[in-house]
């Protein structure tokens, strides 16, 4: 629309004239788009800040019935945690749960048994020795089907072991937490911190009380998926509170605090949904085509990326203004807030 | 400058090009390349409890070293071409790994039988049994003038008594002592050893003594040993792992590179050749750190894959809003670049510490996982940021005002 000029094309706003002096200085070019700008260029756009109590009250219902079904039936541990027997085994021929079942009672054990594929089946069964999980398998070929002792996968899990890997868990998520909070706090001032660790948490609880309330069994790969959370929730988190810190130093007196978290909610969403899209494609492709060991990982993890996709836009963000305005207190709290 | 740019680029991809050419092979070996973990080629972990003696004795650090020379004895004899064995004298367990093992139930049985040791003619007639030794020790004997090394065996009492015995009947003949069904030595016997202090001479230094001594040692095993873990994968099922996860990572870099390649056009391009670039450092470092790569090692591998254009993404999204505020490209690639890098490093460092609590805290197949992740996502800190904004800047300098729909920028003039 401006006349040809070399180093840009328009000059919407008196800030440009710094990019036109010098290029090297980079200025925050993209604060430059007003509020209503970015509402326009938005198909989708609603305001996100107004509607906060409704996102808090969202993630409230999922959190809280998994902190309940986390107290009342807990996690599902598999025998990584409690100790036991896993078998997975692709049988030769045709086999039926009801048979391979019947073959795990003939030696007087007993222990669930899920088909997993065609002909492949998981037996899940409590902790035994070497003599008796000879017997268990000669049972198997005897009652169920003949299987290729190269077809076998077994993990056997003392309860000692188990137990360790419980302590060992805490006290990686202890230490993770730990550097984690630290770094945050540290880096962003308290307001943010504070609310990027809630949103953390979010992440967590959603995750786990998902697997609680579904009682989908765990193993030790679902630590890494947790701990894995934890360390990416925060990354859409900092993509918008970049923004906001951006944003926030260009206010002037009459902006509203609520409208410019808004804004730069929106002016990163394309961003948040797309680094997100990136790896969820990754933690699909694991689960639909990784294999059985490697569900539980890709599972948990999509469930915590996804929370922590929508905790980054829909909680600590929000979380920052809801403090902001308290902390700011009552008397002020009409006037530039309620204007838009 | 325009040509310099054009040369840049072009010598960067023929290099890359040539990098991914000759990376195939030595990353792929099955020998020398990047070894395949059990869960990966079938094989068996292993993980041995030593259990106190009847009497409640404890279990020392010398008992450990004992068991865990038998362990390796009998390892030797399956030909596995790699096994791991390690002491954990704190708990007290030896875990072995024996990756590629062909028949793992055999494996087990032969391990976890108790050892034993015994004093065989040349017939191998059982003349003495191992549990009458009471100590073997390295030495040094000097009496015939010169250093000899040696290793003293002690008697227990009875012991004393049979060996005399023994050693009385057979002058000039050969004893052998074996662990279990496996000769270990044999030595001849010189003069009778009726005092129950003997000594085998004719060790080329005292670390080969001591080695044999710790054999003989072990035969008269004070530790049981349990097994507290076993995980056990057939060959095939390892194989289709293996299948099965390779074909994970390759849709996932083919859904990757179409995602980027629709959504950035031109810089979606350079995207999936800097992604190029972190699979082979990402494969190379696992290499050059001796890694052994495990069905965990490789979902941490296809997500960071996802993690590392995440950097793209971020930094893509600045350049194309400077753009739409009429920024030149130039202008727009620079301020993109450096506004987004505090982005990418406060979001990506969070993710390293948790890397860092799996590696120091995990158990062996997370640590595999834990490893993959940090070393990822310091790789694709330099493919998102540093080498991205190199090949940028080139195109950018080869012609500054390329069509901005190339960018993926939509609707701007």
């Amino acid at each position: 629309m401006a006349g040809k000029n070399y180093n840009n094309t328009t000059g919407k706003t008196d800030t440009e004239k710094t990019v036109k002096t010098n290029p090297e200085v980079i200025t925050p070019a993209a604060g430059d788009q007003s509020y209503e700008q970015v509402k326009q260029e938005q198909r989708f756009y609603f305001n996100i800040v107004k509607r906060r109590y409704i996102w808090f009250v969202i993630s409230l219902l999922i959190i809280i019935p998994g902190i309940v079904s986390l107290f009342t039936q807990g996690l599902n541990l598999g025998i990584d945690f409690t100790g036991g027997v896993m078998l997975d085994i692709k049988f030769n021929q045709t086999v039926t749960q009801a048979q391979v079942t019947k073959a795990i009672e003939s030696i007087g054990l007993t222990g669930q048994v899920q088909m997993t594929g065609n002909n492949e089946v998981l037996i899940r069964t409590t902790f035994m020795d070497e003599q008796k999980r000879s017997e268990l398998l000669a049972a198997i070929q005897k009652d169920a089907a003949s299987f290729d002792p190269s077809n076998l996968k077994e993990d056997s899990v003392g309860p000692a072991i188990g137990a360790e890997l419980r302590s060992g868990a805490i006290k990686a998520m202890v230490l993770a937490a730990a550097l984690i909070l630290l770094y945050v706090s540290i880096r962003f001032r308290f307001v943010y911190a504070f609310s990027g660790i809630v949103a953390l948490l979010h992440d967590i609880l959603v995750t786990v009380g998902i697997f609680s309330i579904f009682q989908w069994q765990i193993d030790s790969s679902f630590i890494a998926a947790i701990l894995t959370v934890f360390g990416y929730s925060i990354n859409d988190t900092v993509v918008i509170y970049d923004r906001i810190r951006e944003n926030e130093k260009r206010m002037k007196k009459k902006d509203s605090f609520e409208d410019m978290v808004d804004k730069s909610v929106w002016q990163t969403m394309g961003r948040s949904v797309k680094t997100v899209g990136t790896v969820i494609i990754a933690l699909l492709c694991i689960f639909f085509l990784g294999g059985e060991s490697t569900k539980v990982f890709a599972l948990a993890m999509t469930i915590g990326v996804f929370s922590g996709a929508y905790s980054s836009i829909f909680t600590a963000s929000q979380l920052v203004v809801e403090i902001k305005k308290r902390m700011a207190g009552p008397s002020k709290k009409s006037s530039p807030a309620e204007a838009n | 400058m325009k040509r310099g740019n054009i040369l840049k680029l072009v010598i960067t991809v023929i290099l890359v090009a040539a990098a991914v050419f000759f990376s195939i092979q030595p990353l792929t070996n099955p020998t020398k390349g990047i070894p395949l973990g059990l869960d990966l080629r079938g094989g068996v972990h292993l993980v041995l409890q030593a259990e106190p003696g009847k009497d409640g004795a404890p279990v020392t650090d010398d008992d450990m070293a004992k068991a865990k020379a038998i362990i390796e004895q009998r390892v030797n004899g399956l030909g596995v071409a790699e096994p791991i064995i390690q002491v954990d004298n704190l708990r007290k367990r030896i875990i072995v790994e024996l990756a590629g093992v062909t028949d793992p139930d055999k494996a087990v049985n032969t391990l976890k039988t108790t050892a034993k040791l015994t004093f065989r003619d040349a017939q191998g007639n059982i003349l003495l049994d191992g549990s009458q030794l009471k100590d073997a020790k390295a030495g040094v004997d000097n009496s015939a003038g010169k250093a000899d090394y040696v290793v003293q065996l002690t008697f227990t009492t009875q012991g004393a008594d049979q060996f005399a015995k023994i050693t009385t009947e057979n002058v000039g003949k050969k004893i052998g002592i074996f662990l279990d069904e496996n000769m270990i030595q044999n030595p001849t016997v010189s003069t009778p050893i009726v005092n129950g202090q003997g000594q085998i001479t004719g060790y080329s230094s005292l670390d080969e003594a001591a080695q044999y001594a710790v054999m003989l040692r072990s035969g008269a095993l004070p530790v049981s040993l349990s097994i507290a873990e076993k995980r056990q994968v057939g060959a095939l099922l390892g194989v289709d792992s293996l299948k099965k996860s390779l074909n994970a990572s390759m849709y996932a870099v083919i859904f990757i590179f179409l995602f980027m390649l629709v959504l950035y056009r031109l810089p979606g391009i350079v995207a999936n050749f800097a992604l190029v670039v972190f699979g082979l450092i990402v494969l190379w470092a696992l290499y050059a750190i001796g890694t052994v790569l495990t069905l965990p090692g490789i979902a941490g591998f296809v997500l960071t894959l996802g993690m590392a254009v995440d950097l793209n993404i971020i930094i893509y999204e600045r350049i194309k809003e400077e753009i739409k505020l009429g920024k030149s490209l130039r202008a727009a690639v620079d301020a993109g670049f450096s506004r987004a890098f505090i982005a990418v490093f406060d979001s990506n460092i969070t993710t390293l510490f948790a890397g860092a609590a799996l590696f120091l805290l995990g158990s062996s197949s997370i640590k595999g996982f834990a490893l993959t992740l940090i070393i990822g996502i310091i790789a694709s800190l330099f493919t998102g940021v540093t080498f991205t904004r190199w090949i940028m800047r080139w195109i950018v300098g080869v012609n500054p005002r390329l069509s901005k729909s190339l960018f993926g920028v939509k609707g701007v003039k």
